[in-house]
């Protein structure tokens, strides 16, 4: 059996990381439990973090960070013509994650508010789809490294891939947990895409919209929610633009 | 013999981000050593102008995916002193919890899925598993044993959730306390056959004297707040940290430079050992000693086996604290505060070494000014020096390219840079 054009037999994979934590990368390594089981099914080709190996005969290229700089650019390229997969990892790679809360403020300002008199080079922060063509997004700061190895798994032996539709508040209600409102947070829980879990309300802390819009979002009624709630249009939309990933999301100044 | 050399390892591998070793000796002479971070830079002190200082401690523990709960520890600190917030006993307690698993975490990670592969000629840990399964084990079980602390006391094992200013959003249960208690208890075996394990490798010989930076214990092994103290006698406060730093900025990198009493200075597990040597937990302390690890160390490449001590009394101490909680009421993790301008500065020890946070906040906790000095930083200058004297000593010893590269690669190794993190 081939999925898109691959051999399941011998798939090779490899990680690459642009401007940002690594902590997607990380979680890959984190699962130790399966870790083993997980890297038997896989040929890692280049996985600059954990090895000194650098193969460039990769099918699958798992891409994590945005894009801050020109040789990044290059680097991304050069990558895509070589991989038969390219898969945007994290909500980095996704949405430009936090990096991009950069943009909104001038370049210059910015490389000077951290580096004074001796600037170094910087462009306004993309995600990955901006350069190259992705073929499939897997979002989460982190990602959940149980939904990597599914869907790692599910490429290789070419199972259909499906992403939950609805928001982290169906996840959180199932958990039973005290709504965030309820505790005075402001929480993106209703438009947020599910899948994580609902970790961070079940934290007791509200989440932040690490995963992307959720299909089944109703903008309209959650800007009532918030309304109701008494929250201010910056108080909304500095978590609103915290990752990036809610651009569709949009709250009315009055 | 006249000798050439011209090293270029390109984006060092296993590592934490992006940087070049760059090595060149021509007639026999060095002309060039130099360690250059060539990481992208993500402005985060720029990105905190204007937010809610909620919300800081959650950004900047995006600094770094291995040291996040110790960003978010220094953020809060820095917070909650900027605000006066006076923080209950138990959170104080789970902090330092969660700031052990993830000593343990990032150490053993470090220890031997970046660096034991040089010990053993082999390009990653992998062929470890088949060739050596006990040490693979140990690996995996004291690696998970960290992870598993930091998910139960903060939320998951990256990117902490429940790190709040005033303390901690949700506490774990005491029965899940005393399960990971069992799991600590078990790894004391796992650790000690790890140091066991360094004493049959051999660490490389190289001794360059070197200032230690740390935070100053006065009764315990220091992990969060407190004076700063280094191993040339130099003391001072930790809203003091600006002098005890002094940075600057090299063409040739993108991470700034930083300097005390000589031209360069070390911070990490090698520095803390260093200064605090007799606040480790006795059995560990003996450990250090049966390796030959005692105060003051100059020889970087032992910063491995100071991790591995480390491991050890973190496995030990965490014990003694979740004993402690077990005997506290565990509702009372969350102090109410008013928000109000301030300013302060939060100062932790992360595993790679101290950590600053300095926050400017307005009446309504909003930033106003941030500034992070990340442990990297202030190694690169001491990394970048070493180099120059190791390859100084190889040329003496008449070393090949191929082993002054691989000696090159297992000093930078040996400090555990965190590149991306130090240029955040
Ligand atoms: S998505 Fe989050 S965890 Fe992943 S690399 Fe970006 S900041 Fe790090
Ligand atoms: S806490 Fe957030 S995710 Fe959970 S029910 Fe409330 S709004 Fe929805
Ligand atoms: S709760 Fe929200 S912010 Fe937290 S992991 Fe899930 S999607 Fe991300």
């Amino acid at each position: 059996m081939k999925y898109l054009g691959i051999d399941p037999e011998k798939i090779k994979i490899g990680s690459f990381d642009f401007t940002c934590c690594e902590g997607c990368q990380l979680q890959l390594a984190n699962k130790e439990d399966t870790l083993v089981d997980f890297l038997n099914l896989l040929e890692v080709v280049n996985f600059r973090e954990i090895s000194s190996y650098r193969g460039e005969d990769y099918d699958i290229a798992l891409i994590e960070g945005a894009i801050s700089r020109q040789d990044e650019v290059e680097r991304l390229k050069r990558i895509r013509e070589q991989a038969k997969v390219l898969v945007a990892l994290g909500t980095c790679a996704c949405f430009g994650g936090v990096n991009q809360i950069k943009n909104k403020f001038e370049i210059e300002d910015v490389v000077r508010e951290v580096y004074g008199d001796d600037p170094v080079e910087t462009l306004p922060v993309r995600k990955i789809s901006d350069v190259v063509k992705v073929d499939l997004e897997i979002p989460g700061c982190p990602v959940s490294k149980e939904e990597v190895e599914k869907i790692v798994v599910d490429l290789v032996t070419g199972a259909e891939i499906n992403f939950p539709k609805y928001p982290v508040c169906v996840e959180c209600r199932r958990k039973v947990n005290t709504c965030v409102f309820d505790l005075g947070l402001l929480c993106l829980g209703p438009i947020t895409r599910a899948g994580c879990g609902a970790v961070c309300t079940s934290g007791k802390t509200a989440c932040i919209g690490c995963r992307g819009p959720a299909e089944e979002a109703n903008y309209e009624e959650f800007r009532q929610v918030l309304k109701e709630h008494g929250f201010t249009p910056r108080e909304a939309r500095e978590r609103i633009d915290f990752y990036g990933g809610l651009p569709e999301m949009v709250i009315d100044e009055s | 013999m006249k000798v050439d050399m011209k090293i270029d390892v390109h984006h060092l591998t296993r590592v934490e981000g992006h940087g070049n070793i760059e090595i060149e000796v021509k007639d026999g002479k060095l002309k060039k050593a130099r360690w250059a971070v060539v990481e992208t830079p993500r402005f985060f002190e720029a990105m905190l102008r204007g937010m809610s200082h909620d919300l800081a401690p959650m950004l900047t523990a995006r600094i770094c995916g291995i040291c996040a709960i110790g960003h978010g520890l220094a953020s809060l600190r820095a917070i909650e002193r900027a605000m006066e917030v006076d923080v209950p006993e138990t959170a104080k307690v789970l902090r330092l919890l969660a700031k052990h698993g993830e000593t343990l975490q990032s150490h053993t990670l470090h220890v031997f899925f970046l660096a034991a592969p040089d010990f053993f000629g082999v390009p990653n840990v992998l062929p470890l598993i088949e060739s050596h399964p006990e040490i693979a084990g140990l690996a995996v079980r004291l690696k998970k044993a960290g992870n598993d602390l930091c998910d139960l006391t903060t939320g998951r094992p990256t990117h902490p959730v429940s790190l709040v200013p005033g303390g901690l959003s949700k506490a774990p249960e005491k029965h899940e306390l005393k399960a990971i208690r069992r799991v600590l208890v078990d790894r004391i075996p796992d650790i000690e056959a790890t140091a066991a394990l360094f004493k049959t490798l051999s660490i490389p010989d190289f001794v360059r004297e070197t200032e230690f930076v740390a935070l100053k214990g006065e009764k315990d092994y220091p992990w969060i707040g407190g004076d700063l103290v280094s191993t040339d006698g130099v003391v001072k406060e930790e809203d003091d940290y600006r002098a005890m730093t002094n940075e600057y900025k090299e063409d040739f990198t993108t991470t700034k430079f930083t300097r005390l009493s000589r031209e360069s200075f070390a911070v990490g597990a090698l520095a803390r050992v260093n200064n605090n040597f007799k606040f480790l937990e006795e059995k560990s302390r003996a450990a250090a000693e049966e390796l030959g690890l005692t105060p003051v160390n100059h020889n970087p490449y032992m910063n491995n086996v100071a991790q591995v001590i480390e491991c050890d009394h973190v496995i030990r101490e965490s014990i003694k604290l979740i004993d402690r909680l077990l005997e506290m009421d565990l509702s009372d993790i969350r102090a109410e505060y008013r928000v109000r301008a301030g300013k302060g500065v939060g100062a932790v020890e992360v595993p790679r070494g101290i950590l600053y946070h300095e926050y400017e906040l307005d009446d309504q906790g909003l930033v106003v000014k941030a500034n992070c000095i990340i442990p990297t930083t202030q190694n690169n200058a001491n990394i970048h020096i070493d180099l120059s004297a190791l390859v100084e000593q190889g040329l003496k010893e008449k070393k090949t390219d191929a082993e002054i590269t691989h000696l090159s690669e297992m000093l930078v190794r040996a400090y555990d840079p965190c590149i991306s993190c130090s240029v955040h």
